[in-house]
């Protein structure tokens, strides 16, 4: 039932696809107009603390990397000595093994789970349902994902890309599969669609033995790990089932309590564009008579330390999974979240896949273009992770590794004859008369005009229609401005 | 090499050329309130999540909560719960370890809560004497919730610092805000998902 993002294609193609895609389009742009306009208010309200605010989140998160050794073993001993068993896991395939040697421990064939990237990220509900036991979503978002046997497209709202009458269909069809049906009077009314869900996810919280989470945030000090929510299937797996495993990013970590306060105020207001998200549940191991009795804690590297290593980027693990990134974006807002390949899409993606992942695959080394640079992302972040910059250094990164290809990329041989053209003034001279020329035929030839009455050139044929099916390439001007200078002498000499 | 030591050690390598920075960060402060600023922003912002919230005195509370039940009403009472509050009620159901059906069945539930924070309109539980466990809020549809006004903070940071006990003691907290709500369909805001679908707030001052 469930796919994963594994043989996507390259960005630029799989945005293609997604370009076509008229409905998607409509259905971004309405979702990510929504809560750009809820989240700018709560901003605006904010008014001079907004920005001391984020400066505060940023050095929380970054305060907890630089220490990050010393935060994990307080972390460790603090839900140790709470009654909570920690594991390790070195990436995907060990963590989802803990989680599928739990459920196996407690000969349960489901386990009910609380909306994760975490767990997204490491393809848990895949391995699980390899070995026969069934992963049930219980966010709304991730239900409709699941039951539609698509893909996640956002970081908040994974279902993002699909409409109150597409949610409504999906219902229709496919809840009955797997457990109670939907009601054949469902309409496609938000609260109704509800309500359905409500329903059908009922029974599995009451009967469910075992729970899954990640984790927003994990308090060194205290030993306390923190989920952010708003329907409260969160606090039902949570809460309900007798055995809880939670899968943490190990830079998830807040050194102390106390250093919650600014995160709690940044997230929900970049997130949902809320002042508050309807629950938060802060728990630390085994509350006797309060909660699952048997708590298992898993700390997962997954590539995070490679991303520690890179000095640039190391920022981007400061990302509390807001999503403000995604909502402001112009790529994200028309291509929608598919595109990138990951469960991590948009700006942070493009920065987080690369990083966690490393460079030589052409999907991943592709996501770094997937930007304008705006810098929107920037601007939206609550802890400042500086996307823009981090997108150059990695874009840096893909070009030096095929510095010793045999064979140049197009992209690469152009600017080895522009440097060559540039690095003496007679070889430019000469290049400028050759464009001369050609821009004055060309000029003749072209029936588009630029802003401001210039002329521009069609489609290029060859390695140069990469560049020009999506932009206008101006005409070369048919005089340099060197070459006018010579003959003007500057202007002082009538030559017009 | 076990997988904590390994990754313990990739995360030392990496950080070779980072000297860490020791002293916690504290977030901005705003304005303090008055009293009065405080309480009714509490209301009004409680209010701003369609949740229901009223005002009553001391005096009134016992029969100003029983009045908000139908005379059937199967309505969970927490240990610790005042005993006034529990005497007024038609048909309390004391908290024997009731399994996930039995809070299910339940119509409501009544607590009292640790803090209210009056910027963002949020109740917080610490689960103590009064709150109950943390399903007894979550199962039935309708939480009934009395906030005492000396425990309404002005906003965040003055939570975090009054709830720091706690936690440190090892207590789960639940942050409140609203009836359980989704924006997961267009990112529209609806209320009414898993927790409960109609929180009542009662400010007793």
């Amino acid at each position: 039932m469930s796919r994963t993002f594994v043989g996507m294609p390259p960005f630029p193609t799989a945005a293609r696809e997604a370009l076509a895609d008229t409905q998607l389009r409509h259905n971004l742009a309405h979702a990510t107009g929504v809560i750009r306009a809820k989240r700018a208010a709560l901003v605006e309200e904010q008014g001079e603390v907004w920005e001391p605010l984020r400066l505060a989140g940023a050095a929380v998160k970054q305060r907890a990397l630089d220490d990050l050794a010393t935060h994990l073993l307080t972390l460790e001993e603090q839900l140790t000595s709470a009654g909570a068993t920690v594991h390790w896991a070195r990436d995907a395939a060990e963590a989802s093994q803990v989680v599928l040697d739990v459920a196996r421990a407690h000969d349960v064939d489901e386990v009910v789970k609380v909306k994760s990237m975490v767990t997204a990220e490491i393809g848990l509900n895949e391995h699980l349902e390899a070995h026969g036991v069934a992963a049930w979503e219980t966010d709304l978002a991730e239900l409709i994902v699941q039951l539609a046997g698509d893909l996640p497209s956002h970081i908040l709202v994974p279902a993002i890309h699909r409409n109150r009458a597409e949610v409504r269909e999906i219902f229709l069809r496919e809840m009955a599969s797997a457990g109670r049906p939907a009601p054949a009077d469902l309409t496609d009314e938000p609260a109704v669609l509800a309500a359905a869900a409500r329903e059908h996810l009922r029974e599995k919280f009451l009967r469910a033995k075992v729970g899954v989470s990640g984790a927003n945030f994990a308090i060194a000090e205290t030993g306390s790990l923190v989920v952010v929510e708003s329907e409260g299937n969160g606090r039902m797996c949570l809460t309900l089932p007798e055995v809880l495993v939670s899968v943490v990013g190990i830079e998830k970590v807040v050194p102390t309590w106390a250093e919650l306060d600014p995160l709690m105020r940044l997230l929900p207001r970049s997130s949902t564009g809320e002042r508050m998200n309807p629950y938060t549940s802060v728990w630390s191991g085994v509350r006797e008579g309060d909660g699952p009795q048997e708590v298992h804690v898993v700390l997962l590297d997954n590539g995070r330390t490679r991303a520690l290593a890179d000095q640039v980027g190391r920022q981007a693990l400061r990302c509390i999974r807001c999503s403000a990134c995604l909502n402001v974006c112009p790529v994200y807002e028309r291509t929608g979240g598919h595109a990138y390949g990951s469960v991590y899409p948009g700006p942070i993606g493009a920065i987080l896949n690369p990083l966690l992942h490393g460079q030589g695959d052409p999907q991943t080394d592709s996501l770094p273009y997937a930007s304008s640079l705006c810098g929107a992302c920037f601007e939206a972040c609550p802890v400042r992770i500086d996307i823009p910059e981090v997108l150059v250094h990695l874009r840096t990164q893909v070009v030096d590794a095929h510095r010793s290809d045999r064979v140049p990329k197009a992209e690469a041989a152009a600017m080895r004859a522009t440097a060559w053209a540039f690095s003496d003034a007679s070889r430019l001279g000469l290049v400028e008369r050759a464009a001369g020329l050609s821009g004055r035929v060309l000029g003749r030839l072209t029936r588009s005009t630029l802003p401001g009455g210039r002329a521009a050139l069609g489609r290029l044929p060859g390695p140069g229609a990469a560049w020009t099916t999506a932009r206008d390439l101006p005409a070369p001007p048919p005089e340099s401005f060197r070459a006018w200078w010579a003959r003007t002498d500057g202007g002082r000499e009538d030559g017009s | 090499m076990s997988a904590r030591e390994e990754i313990l050690g990739r995360v030392r390598a990496a950080l070779a050329d980072v000297a860490p920075a020791t002293e916690p960060v504290v977030g901005p402060l705003a304005v303090e309130p008055t009293d009065a600023e405080r309480l009714d922003l509490f209301v009004e912002r409680v209010a701003d999540y369609r949740a229901v919230v009223e005002r009553v005195a001391e005096a009134d509370l016992a029969a100003h909560v029983a009045s908000l039940f139908a005379p059937g009403d199967r309505v969970v009472v927490p240990p610790g719960l005042p005993e006034d509050l529990v005497a007024a009620l038609a048909h309390p159901v004391a908290d024997n370890a009731l399994g996930a059906a039995d809070l299910d069945a339940a119509d409501a539930v009544v607590t009292t809560a640790a803090v209210g924070i009056a910027e963002t309109g949020t109740i917080v539980l610490d689960h103590g004497p009064g709150q109950g466990r943390r399903a007894l809020t979550l199962v039935p549809d309708r939480h009934v919730c009395v906030v005492r006004a000396e425990q309404v903070v002005a906003d965040v940071p003055q939570a975090v610092t009054r709830l720091a006990a706690a936690v440190r003691s090892g207590q789960p907290l639940t942050w409140i805000s609203g009836p359980s709500a989704t924006s997961d369909i267009e990112l529209d805001r609806v209320e009414g998902v898993h927790g409960p679908r109609a929180l009542h707030v009662v400010l007793v001052d």
